[in-house]
């Protein structure tokens, strides 16, 4: 399956990012067969509704799940009205996104039950 | 970290007096040197007059972007006009132009323009800086006159100052807020642990108190009220506190009316290190020893 | 002629200015009165209105038709402001980032967008005991965006008056606009005269003020200057009006007296009528220089 995590750099080695709409980017690996590719987060300079606009663009990658450290209601809502699976990386604030495809694999990550926060405001 | 954000709704209540009176306190008590001081009005940022600090770092802020109608594809068919419910586009002089100012960034007219001879250009609307003040560093930021305060420039300067926070292990960001209740002073609460209303015993203040501890429970925030000039008009604060009592709300105490507290403003001090016995230094003092017990547990209720 | 009040900073008497200005203009000219300050509205505390009328305003959000709707995603491409996402087969709308624009629905190839009003507040109107006709917008707790409900109210006009009454003296619209220097502002100095701005001499009062000066310079307006508190601070107001050609049509000094009585929600002119010829005479200031 296809699974976004949210980083800041360009590569399966950078650094776990924990913001999902304003995440510098997001590396898009096939867990089946190891491939990966990173993309740009449009989203990450938005005036307001970044996790809006994150959420579609990972949908639009073909993303079926993503790993972020925290989610808003919106970003919530439409991950889920777009059937992506939204999971959390408790605790790995420091990992590469390796590390997190590794917990993934390991099945130690935690679905996110609901939005993290009441959302940010403007920016 | 904590992060306590003074409001009051109506302005000119004393916020930014009391913040700076806040800073200066919290430098010579167990904050020491672990606090840091966001300005979070943004388009009357006034913490730096009475703290005078040292810029160390300014930096443009690009705020929305706004329509550019290019005049050598213009057909002058007046399409954008109809469409802007903004009232932004205008036809001068047998040429169809943008009032940036009015334009809310929507590009309705991008789309409906059918020559596509408009385009959306980003706006540098104001300015971001990091100083160095003699209580800590201050996040602050200066909005341009006019421009749009969406809470964008708010959530940046409070999102810088938690980072250096977090960087430097600092215990207490206090944040000066706008007044208000609509975006700007949302994006000061968002995210606060705990927040002092500043209010005065006029039928203005309580009027516009009321609406300010709404909002701030709307977004579940925990508030504290204090009761400025209350001297002043002594009926009035005493309405205050049997509405807050009513109301569930911590009324922590009372500053005395103090023509120190002009002073200090035009010495560019805070009033308790200018003249820290005056009336309002005192109670300042107090009051603060109030807000720290809450800070350090939010559930208990000191003495008031 | 329109009037704006303004200061920048809080809380330095634009209300009180603004109040006793319209109080003191009622008996001679037709007064209309607007409290722009959606966020925080005073002065009706002030001049007791009866507001008998109350309109629901706000912006014209999107409602998309579910069978009309191809998923297509135009709608989401043209929003500028992130409040419409299209994943899969489901349409989502965010009324809280819409600024009602428009662009989706007419961008729409299906026409399944139509529109319908998200409340954000009340313009509340009526008149006082004085005849002064009376409007103020109240924005709701919790809403971000007060612009639409001040656009509202500068458009509402009131009921006319009864046959036979008196229609001498000139129309009057006066203004009481919000603190700050941004957007809310601009919009309630938009088509008016004249800007009066009522600042304290005090640091925090002559930097909020040149914020206030540069918009209503941009504008084009003239405007002249209310010192309040007279007394307190320094003397840097009214050396910046000086060098700047702003002005000082007015200074009240700071006394408690007139502290306590605004305090408890007495218009200055009624608490101290030594001040109605002076409010007189600055409001034949202001008509006078905008007819020059």
């Amino acid at each position: 399956m296809k699974l976004a995590i949210s980083i800041a750099g360009q590569s399966l080695d950078s650094p776990f990012d924990a913001r999902f709409g304003r995440a510098e980017s997001f590396c898009l690996v096939d867990t089946d067969t190891g491939a990966w590719t990173t993309h740009a987060n449009p989203a990450q300079s938005a005036s307001g509704g970044a996790g809006v606009q994150a959420a579609q663009f990972v949908a639009k990658l073909g993303a079926q799940a993503v790993v972020s450290g925290a989610y808003g209601p919106k970003a919530y809502d439409t991950l889920s009205a777009a059937n992506i699976q939204r999971l959390l990386a408790p605790g790995k604030d420091a990992c590469s996104a390796a590390d997190i495809l590794a917990s993934f694999t390991a099945g130690q990550l935690i679905p996110a039950d609901g939005a993290s926060h009441g959302g940010h405001h403007g920016g | 970290m904590k992060q306590l954000v003074i409001l009051s709704g109506k302005g000119g209540t004393g916020k930014t007096s009391v913040t700076a009176a806040f800073a200066h306190l919290a430098s010579q008590g167990p904050f020491a040197d672990r606090i840091l001081l966001a300005d979070a009005d943004v388009d009357a940022a006034n913490l730096e007059l009475v703290l005078q600090p040292r810029r160390l770092d300014t930096r443009p802020f690009s705020g929305g972007q706004v329509a550019v109608i290019d005049a050598d594809i213009c057909m002058t068919c007046g399409d954008c006009e109809s469409v802007c419910r903004f009232d932004a586009i205008a036809e001068m002089d047998g040429r169809f132009v943008v009032d940036p100012i009015a334009c809310d960034g929507c590009a309705a007219c991008v789309y409906q323009c059918p020559a596509e001879g408009i385009h959306m250009e980003e706006q540098t609307v104001g300015e971001v800086a990091v100083s160095e003040s003699r209580y800590g560093p201050l996040h602050h930021a200066h909005l341009y006159p006019g421009q749009e305060n969406s809470g964008k420039l708010v959530t940046q300067v409070k999102e810088r100052a938690r980072q250096q926070a977090l960087d430097e292990s600092r215990q207490l960001v206090l944040v000066d807020g706008p007044p208000g209740i609509g975006c700007p002073v949302i994006a000061a609460v968002s995210g606060a642990d705990l927040a002092l209303l500043v209010t005065e015993p006029t039928v203005s203040g309580i009027h516009d108190l009321r609406r300010a501890l709404q909002t701030v429970q709307h977004f579940g925030v925990p508030a504290l009220v204090c009761i400025n000039k209350a001297d002043v008009y002594p009926k009035g604060a005493q309405d205050i506190e049997a509405d807050c009592l009513a109301n569930g709300i911590n009324a922590i105490g009372q500053i005395p009316f103090d023509l120190s507290i002009a002073s200090a403003m035009v010495a560019g001090e805070a009033v308790t290190a200018y003249r820290p016995d005056a009336p309002a230094s005192l109670a300042l003092t107090a009051l603060w020893e109030r807000v720290v017990t809450c800070l350090i547990a939010p559930d208990a209720t000191p003495d008031t | 002629m329109r009037i704006v009040v303004a200061s920048g900073k809080g809380g330095t008497g634009k209300t009180t200015v603004a109040t006793s200005l319209a109080r003191v203009a009622a008996e001679r000219d037709r007064v209309r009165f607007l409290d722009c300050d959606v966020e925080a509205p005073n002065a009706a505390l002030f001049l007791h209105p009866v507001l008998d009328s109350h309109r629901e305003v706000g912006i014209r959000v999107p409602r998309v038709d579910a069978d009309a709707c191809t998923y297509c995603g135009r709608c989401a491409e043209v929003c500028q402001f992130n409040a419409i996402a299209v994943v899969g087969q489901k349409t989502l709308v965010f009324d809280d980032l819409c600024h009602g624009c428009g662009s989706c629905t007419w961008n729409c190839p299906e026409q399944a967008i139509s529109e319908q009003l998200a409340v954000t507040g009340v313009i509340d109107s009526g008149q006082t005991a004085e005849g002064i006709a009376f409007a103020q917008g109240v924005m709701n707790v919790g809403q971000t965006m007060g612009v639409p409900i001040l656009r509202e109210l500068k458009q509402w006009t009131a009921a006319p008056p009864p046959v036979g009454h008196d229609l001498r003296g000139r129309a009057l619209e006066i203004r009481d606009a919000p603190p700050g220097a941004s957007c809310p502002v601009v919009e309630t100095m938009r088509g008016a005269d004249f800007v009066l701005l009522v600042t304290e001499p005090t640091p925090f009062g002559l930097h909020d003020l040149k914020q206030v000066v540069a918009i209503a310079r941009e504008l084009g307006l003239p405007a002249g200057v209310v010192i309040n508190r007279d007394g307190i601070g320094d003397d840097a107001v009214a050396a910046y009006c000086a060098e700047s050609d702003l002005p000082i049509l007015l200074r009240i000094p700071m006394e408690r007296r007139i502290a306590e009585a605004i305090a408890s929600g007495q218009p200055l002119v009624e608490a101290e009528p030594r001040y109605r010829p002076e409010f007189q005479t600055l409001l034949e200031h202001i008509v006078a220089g905008v007819n020059a």
